[in-house]
């Protein structure tokens, strides 16, 4: 096939992260995927991990005294952060994408209003709920730094 | 209530403003393969919209610059470009409303660009095609050779009005992050249209577009980021087409989706009287 | 009126819902165990952790999480990689493997958590 000439201008993997000024949902997009391979990539070694107890006592308390260095306790936390927002999100993205909060459609008269607009409260709820989801496992988490 | 941008009664409407700074991206596979950033001082007037920019430009400053454009009025669709970092129709870009002195222009992304400004549109219009964006009914003959109207109430109309506002001009597609990396998605546009001939109730070709329209890069490509709305100059809102669209899915992944009749043709008037001095009806050219 | 990909993401949905509730609870007993008082002393000693095992409503539970996590998490994955332009016949392929990968996860998983619901480790 004959090459047009034309010039590729597809985003590419920048167009998740960037691609221009938009409004916060977008955004939310991107960052919900972050946590999403997040949260996989740690739920993979966690089954492993918690396969153990099957191995008895001994290798259990093994690997359990293996991950208690603040630096698993700090990735954890992380990842429990991950959990927050990706599950907050994620109910507000079952309901809008059922087609909840959305309104109904109507004639477009400037200024518009659109359903992502209409939607927004939603968002707000459910981060100030994920929000108190975090500080309430972060008072848990600091328990581990006894002294700190 | 808004205002509206153009001159106030008894303002003068020749002055300049300012001089605003126009950085262009240019393009062209013969003379410049390899892009370029071209600065242009232009001056500007109050009710100035990029458009006008970019005349200016081409008449005073720099013939070679290409872009699209044909009703300057936001109906047609052609003048879509990245204006500054947002997709916009360049005709219903105030210059002064974008509250900055240097403006950046940039082909709109996700398509490729022919030259300078002027993006290739044609993968817009075939993926449009392949949803099939047109009535289809079990007695074709009807749609094909209509011996009436189909009747819809006003109801029915509005669940899909607002869809059918789309000029096409690609805004949406732009701005998605889906449509940024897979080639394949369907995209907002598309997807869009199918919703608004499944939920129009003329139409019976909802089986028809679901393999396309609910395949591996239809509908669930869509992760609702919004841009598609937000960027959309006439108010269509893609992103709530394709939410109702994904919950008329799920409803049909579960069996729950009802069946709904397909509109009837409207019956002929059997009685009455024509009034006195009405005239017949012209003949049909169909 | 469905498809194959429509059926998916249904039940990719449906498996996020489910991971929100017995998530939720996972995180009660792990994380906020001593606020709500839903745990006694340390949610990680091996005692603790048997206890819970013995329980059939828990062991239920935790195969089903990880029943509705491996599906939501592999769903999602497989998302990401259809929308980076891979070539037409990958698709299939990549499904395939995600098929295989999650079933053979789920029965290692499952395993750990029937054999020490059934047997006499550790006591």
């Amino acid at each position: 096939m004959q090459d047009s000439g034309f010039r590729k201008n597809r985003l590419g993997l920048m167009g998740w992260l960037s691609g221009g000024r938009y409004g916060v949902e977008r955004y939310a997009y991107t960052l919900h995927r972050l946590t999403g391979l997040a949260i996989l990539v740690y739920f993979l070694l966690h089954v492993f991990v918690s396969s153990s107890r099957a191995l008895g006592e001994g290798t259990w308390n093994t690997v359990m005294g293996y991950l208690d260095s603040p630096v698993f306790k700090v990735g954890e936390f992380l990842i429990y952060l991950a959990f927050a927002y990706h599950a907050l999100n994620g109910i507000r993205l079952v309901a809008t994408e059922l087609g909840f909060f959305l309104g109904t459609p109507r004639q477009p008269v400037f200024p518009y209003s659109n359903s992502v607009k209409r939607q927004r409260p939603v968002l707000v709820v459910v981060m100030v709920v994920a929000a108190v989801i975090v500080i309430l496992g972060g008072v848990d988490f600091l328990r581990a730094f006894p002294g700190e | 209530m808004i205002e509206p941008a153009g001159p106030k009664q008894g303002e003068k409407t020749d002055e300049i403003v300012k001089n605003v700074k126009f950085k262009v991206l240019r393009f062209d596979r013969d003379t410049t393969p390899s892009p370029r950033v071209d600065s242009f001082e232009v001056p500007v007037k109050k009710g100035t919209t990029v458009l006008d920019a970019l005349h200016y430009i081409k008449e005073n400053l720099d013939a070679s610059l290409s872009w699209r454009f044909s009703c300057r009025m936001g109906v047609c669709g052609s003048c879509g470009m990245f204006i500054n970092g947002f997709p916009r129709l360049a005709c219903n870009t105030q210059v002064l409303e974008l509250k900055a002195d240097v403006i950046d222009l940039k082909p709109l992304p996700n398509f490729d660009t022919i030259k300078d400004l002027v993006p290739d549109l044609a993968v817009l219009f075939e993926k449009h095609r392949s949803v099939r964006p047109f009535t289809l009914r079990k007695d074709m003959a009807e749609v094909d050779k209509p011996s009436g109207e189909f009747f819809q109430s006003t109801e029915e109309m509005e669940r899909y009005l607002q869809f059918t506002y789309c000029i096409k001009c690609g805004l949406c597609m732009a701005a998605c992050p889906t449509v940024a990396t897979d080639a394949k998605y369907l995209g907002p546009q598309s997807l869009t249209q199918a919703h608004r001939y499944n939920v129009d109730t003329r139409d019976e070709g909802r089986t028809e577009r679901k393999d396309v329209a609910l395949g591996p890069h239809g509908a669930f490509r869509c992760h609702f980021a919004g841009a598609c709305s937000e960027a959309c100059p006439k108010g269509v809102d893609p992103a709530f087409a394709i939410q109702l669209m994904k919950r008329d899915a799920f409803k049909g992944s579960l069996g729950l989706l009802r069946k709904r009749k397909a509109s009837e043709v409207a019956p002929k008037l059997t009685s009455g009287k024509r009034m006195e001095g009405v005239p017949d009806a012209p003949e049909r050219t169909v | 009126m469905r498809t194959r990909e429509s059926t998916l993401w249904t039940w990719h949905l449906i498996a996020g819902v489910l991971i929100l509730v017995l998530l939720g609870i996972h995180m009660f007993i792990m994380h906020l165990g001593d606020f709500f008082g839903t745990v006694e002393g340390d949610a990680l000693a091996f005692s603790s952790v048997m206890e819970r095992s013995r329980d059939a409503a828990f062991a239920v539970m935790y195969v089903l999480l990880l029943g509705a996590a491996l599906y939501h998490g592999l769903y999602g994955l497989r998302t990401i990689i259809f929308e980076l332009n891979i070539p037409e016949g990958a698709e299939r392929v990549i499904t395939v493997l995600f098929v295989l990968a999650g079933v053979a996860l789920f029965l290692m998983g499952a395993y750990g958590t029937i054999a020490v619901y059934g047997a006499r480790v550790g006591v």
